[in-house]
């Protein structure tokens, strides 16, 4: 027999237990509290969520939602009261922990793991999903990727009527999305200038989604993402109605392009760098307009995102900087590395390779990163985390004098390494995987120059 | 010396950084004064008996290892031939199931494979996926360990005369049961181990690249030994693993 619980006794008790984490000191507390409601009863997230007067927006992809939903955030911050999960805690119970921590919350907006999204999609009943990419990332847990995707089209064709949805259309998988839902808005990039002249070697879904036949692609600009036609049976890119060009990628500072959209056109210069931002600021402009958003309001909340957390990051430690650039997949961290590069390549790096669930047990994915570009620059590499002897071999068979890297497994010593390698005035470029780039900031933080994340201002 | 190496379907099977085993069969043919030539031997292309001295296949998604299939089967008799004239071969994981004599998927349907490996493969509804260590003997009283990766829903029985690669220390192996891992077949191996296998396992890499230069040249080849200092530690780090949660445990 199953004991009926009031929900408002429900959620006193898994807020209790998110105080009562932070101060064990064992985390943020962000999904304690989530897990617990959870446990209690599963259909309380349903009714919190069906609470939030206007509904809630979901986002997912498997790179650049953290960032897709920090850069919502700051479009429709300014005019309505977010339920937002903007530490990353993007499975049900981070949701859940959410919703509960809401309180007086208008919109919800969630960014949402992958492998997650058709179970919460049919929880919170959204009013808006934005899919932005399917790469291949942590085999180990998510299982193959065309499993993923047939998880997204069973979660797409049963969305409620109501709901509106983005897609990024020059990913294939994610493009063909957009045929299930005729209103479906369709973002891209239209910029031959900013493209690779080749596909990259981890490029995921170059064959047809129909008939299987490699794709040509007039112009690939980040992993398999670009614009597409299959030789064989004509399937391409569905046409665009949010789009970016003219792009000009100014270094690590900025990237500025022209955004095209039904509602107006206006150039745009984002204050963090990269192609990769590029397609977050358009998955996160097309949302914002399927949810009714001005254009002047999307144009204005993008300029002024600065950057989420751990995700392109800078942080002052005494007369040095850090900058943080998380990896975690091969076409994410292709994009870090070009990023880097295009700035000026470095010549000292730490990079910080754990093997915990939350990083993939599975470290062969760095043999997949092309790494490569990095090491020409390179005096110094300080391989770090549990895995860093394997990170240095990475380095060794990629042509780096075994000489130039050091493997120190400490998180901490080799974050005093990198430092003492760069002069006083200097920024140190880190690039770590989940867990490691939570511990590193923990490291600094408790030097006392960063906030934890959980007292992050919106 | 020169050693051919004949990379079968690398722009389709490449699923767990089989590039970087290339990479380690490269720059240790190279650190010893040979040149280690990777032809890529594709969709639609020949396979020439004879032109190369060792083959190695890797693993796909089930999508590219079915868009695969039906070119492999043409390609059989060259890949055969090449092994028997005694041509090294690596294959792992997907590409290893291929080189088995069928596959069994989950829903009962038999798909032929090439046959070099006495095997046969039935797809389970569970994945084995985690950290692996084996103890292999492929000279004899040579004792040494395998440390890798597995992730793998088939489950590949090897005839009982047939010789595994290794045995399982820690980890699933071939079928999660009989604590064998692996086929071997003179020099042509075949294992799930990814992870990459061959930078933390260099004395394996050194193993093929003895045999393929044996093909090509004859005689018992001898390799200069290399600093291994990193690649121990790697080894190390990954055999810990294994033990503290291979096979499932967490």
């Amino acid at each position: 027999m199953r004991v009926s619980i009031p929900l408002a006794a429900e959620i006193a008790v898994a807020r209790a237990a998110g105080r009562l984490s932070r101060l064990a000191r064992t985390g943020g507390g962000t999904t304690v509290p989530g897990k617990l409601i959870w446990k209690l009863d599963p259909g309380a997230i349903d009714r919190l969520a069906a609470r939030l007067p206007l509904g809630s927006a979901v986002i997912s992809a498997t790179n650049g939602k953290t960032t897709t939903a920090a850069m919502a955030a700051s479009i429709l911050g300014e005019r309505f009261r977010l339920a937002h999960n903007r530490s990353g805690a993007n499975l049900v119970s981070g949701v859940a922990s959410t919703l509960l921590d809401a309180r007086a919350a208008e919109l919800g907006l969630f960014e949402v793991d992958e492998a997650a999204l058709p179970e919460i999609l049919l929880r919170v009943k959204p009013k808006a999903v934005c899919l932005g990419n399917l790469f291949r990332d942590q085999l180990d847990r998510y299982g193959e990727l065309e499993h993923v995707a047939e998880g997204w089209r069973s979660a797409v064709r049963s969305l409620p009527e109501d709901a509106s949805l983005a897609v990024n259309g020059d990913d294939p998988q994610v493009g063909e999305l957009a045929r299930e839902r005729p209103d479906a808005l369709v973002f891209g990039v239209d910029d031959p200038s900013a493209a690779r002249p080749s596909l990259q070697h981890a490029a995921d879904s170059k064959y047809c989604v129909r008939c299987g036949a490699p794709y040509e692609y007039v112009a690939a600009y980040v992993g398999h993402l670009g614009d597409y036609r299959c030789p064989a049976c004509g399937h391409s890119r569905p046409p665009l109605n949010v789009v970016a060009r003219e792009i000009e990628l100014h270094g690590l500072d900025s990237v500025s392009f022209e955004l095209v959209s039904p509602a107006g056109t206006s150039v745009v210069r984002l204050r963090v760098p990269g192609l990769y931002n590029v397609y977050n600021a358009l998955a996160a402009a097309s949302l914002a307009l399927s949810l009714g958003a001005a254009f002047d309001e999307i144009v204005a909340g993008i300029e002024s995102f600065t950057a989420a957390f751990g995700r392109f990051e800078r942080i002052s430690v005494g007369d040095r900087g850090l900058l943080i650039l998380l990896i975690k997949n091969p076409a994410g961290a292709n994009e870090a590395v070009r990023t880097i590069v295009d700035g000026g390549a470095p010549a000292t790096a730490v990079i910080a390779l754990n093997d915990a669930i939350a990083d993939g047990r599975d470290v062969s994915w760095i043999w997949d990163v092309d790494f490569e570009p990095l090491i020409p620059g390179l005096t110094r590499l300080v391989a770090t985390g549990d895995r860093a002897a394997e990170l240095g071999l990475r380095f060794k068979y990629g042509g780096l004098d075994a000489g130039a890297i050091d493997v120190v497994p400490s998180l901490e010593a080799a974050l005093d390494l990198g430092l003492e390698l760069t002069p006083p005035g200097g920024e140190l470029v880190v690039l770590p995987t989940y867990t490691a780039m939570l511990a590193l900031r923990q490291i600094v933080g408790e030097r006392g120059f960063v906030r934890p994340y959980w007292e992050r201002a919106a | 010396m020169r050693i051919v190496v004949g990379h079968l379907y690398p722009d389709y099977l490449n699923i767990y950084a089989d590039r970087g085993n290339i990479a380690v069969l490269s720059r240790r043919a190279a650190w010893r004064g040979h040149e280690l030539e990777v032809r890529s031997v594709s969709v639609g292309d020949a396979l020439e008996p004879g032109e190369h001295d060792l083959l190695y296949i890797g693993g796909g998604q089930d999508r590219e290892q079915a868009l695969v299939a039906q070119d492999l089967l043409a390609k059989a008799g060259g890949v055969r031939e090449t092994v028997a004239a005694g041509a090294a071969l690596l294959a792992v994981c997907g590409g290893y199931q291929l080189l088995g004599r069928s596959y069994r998927d989950l829903h009962g349907a038999d798909l032929p494979g090439i046959g070099v490996f006495p095997f046969d493969t039935v797809a389970g509804d569970t994945r084995m996926i985690g950290d692996v260590l084996l103890e292999c003997e492929l000279e004899p009283g040579v004792h040494r360990t395998l440390a890798g990766f597995e992730n793998h829903a088939g489950r590949t029985h090897l005839d009982a005369d047939a010789e595994p690669l290794g045995r399982v220390v820690a980890g699933f192996g071939n079928d999660g049961e009989s604590g064998r891992e692996g086929c071997r077949v003179g020099r042509a191996l075949g294992t799930y181990l990814h992870g990459p296998l061959l930078p933390r396992n260099p004395w394996l890499a050194d193993w093929l690249l003895t045999q393929a230069l044996a093909h090509r040249h004859g005689g018992v080849p001898e390799l200069e030994p290399l600093a291994d200092e990193l690649e121990a530690e790697a080894h190390a780090v990954s055999a810990r693993r294994a033990a503290t949660r291979g096979g499932g445990r967490r």
